[in-house]
């Protein structure tokens, strides 16, 4: 079943405020076996000119994952879940997600595309603090095995 | 020990690393990130959905590759701008881990912004997993 091209474009409601902490990132950390001591270590932090620990570039999936999961859950737009594969993902950053950061995604889908029966989808994700100052722009673009094939 | 601009010329190669990826780590990377599919842990799951066995997160082999380029660059916080397109499942057997080897050469400078772009090839037993590895850093001066 093809996939709903009105969907294109469409913005959804900010996720719940998502607090980021130094455990957190401890814990992301250790699971991608990454020690480097800006990931744990506030003097090591402060010494680079962070206030406080610093995210692995890749901690940003955690916090858009919430958001992206609202569009492709959603029942109207049609993408089979269970057949999906992540096709690419692309991080842009403002800075570096920080330990005490509270942070809101916006996403919109991008694009909607069938490519050698293959459903495409790819999802926006705006992470901003919650008073409003861009930290990364998430792009995830997921593909749906087979799922555009004519029957 | 921070990388500076002038350091950096173009062609340049980071230092590559082999990384072992095993079912343990999966499972941690699972925990960690919230992604509890189970392609990533269990086999059967895997098998009926036609993969040869329990693959490993693509994001999970993401943040491994940019370790060359952080590890390198010394301040995670540089990376500016960092895309992949996941190309070959990077898959995890019961037993034995997975080795995602990566490398990394530099493909561009920008002298007024004093940032690199620099192109990551991650590969799993001489097979690309992972096309269009880029990273765009900020260098010290």
């Amino acid at each position: 079943m093809p996939l709903d091209q009105s969907y294109l474009g469409r913005e959804f409601p900010p996720t719940a405020p998502y607090e980021v902490g130094r455990e957190k990132i401890r814990e992301f950390a250790d699971a991608i076996g990454d020690d480097n001591p800006v990931y744990r270590d506030q003097e090591a932090a402060r010494a680079l000119g962070y206030p406080d620990v610093i995210a692995p570039p890749t901690f940003a999936i955690v916090v858009s994952m919430r958001s992206s999961a609202q569009v492709v859950r959603d029942p109207g737009l049609g993408l089979d879940y269970s057949k999906v594969v992540h096709g690419e993902q692309r991080f842009s950053y403002e800075r570096p997600i920080q330990a005490g950061d509270v942070l809101r995604v916006v996403s919109s889908v991008e694009s909607i595309r069938a490519i050698a029966g293959n459903d495409m989808l790819t999802v926006k994700g705006e992470v901003r603090t919650v008073q409003g100052e861009l930290v990364v722009t998430a792009v995830s673009t997921l593909v749906a095995r087979g799922t555009a094939k004519s029957s | 020990m921070t990388v500076t601009f002038a350091d950096v010329e173009v062609g340049a190669s980071l230092p590559a690393q082999t990384f072992p990826i095993d079912r343990a780590a999966l499972v941690r990377y699972a925990g960690a990130s919230g992604d509890f599919n189970p392609i990533h842990w269990s086999e059967q799951t895997a098998i009926e959905v036609g993969l040869p066995n329990v693959i490993a997160h693509g994001m999970l082999t993401m943040a491994t590759a940019v370790r060359v380029v952080t590890d390198w660059l010394g301040d995670p916080g540089g990376v500016l701008d960092y895309g992949v397109r996941f190309t070959r499942p990077v898959v995890v057997e019961f037993d034995k881990p997975t080795e995602l080897q990566v490398s990394g050469t530099v493909r561009s400078l920008d002298e007024e912004s004093a940032t690199a772009v620099i192109d990551l090839t991650a590969t799993v037993a001489g097979e690309t997993v992972l096309a269009k590895a880029r990273v765009t850093v900020r260098l010290a001066r």
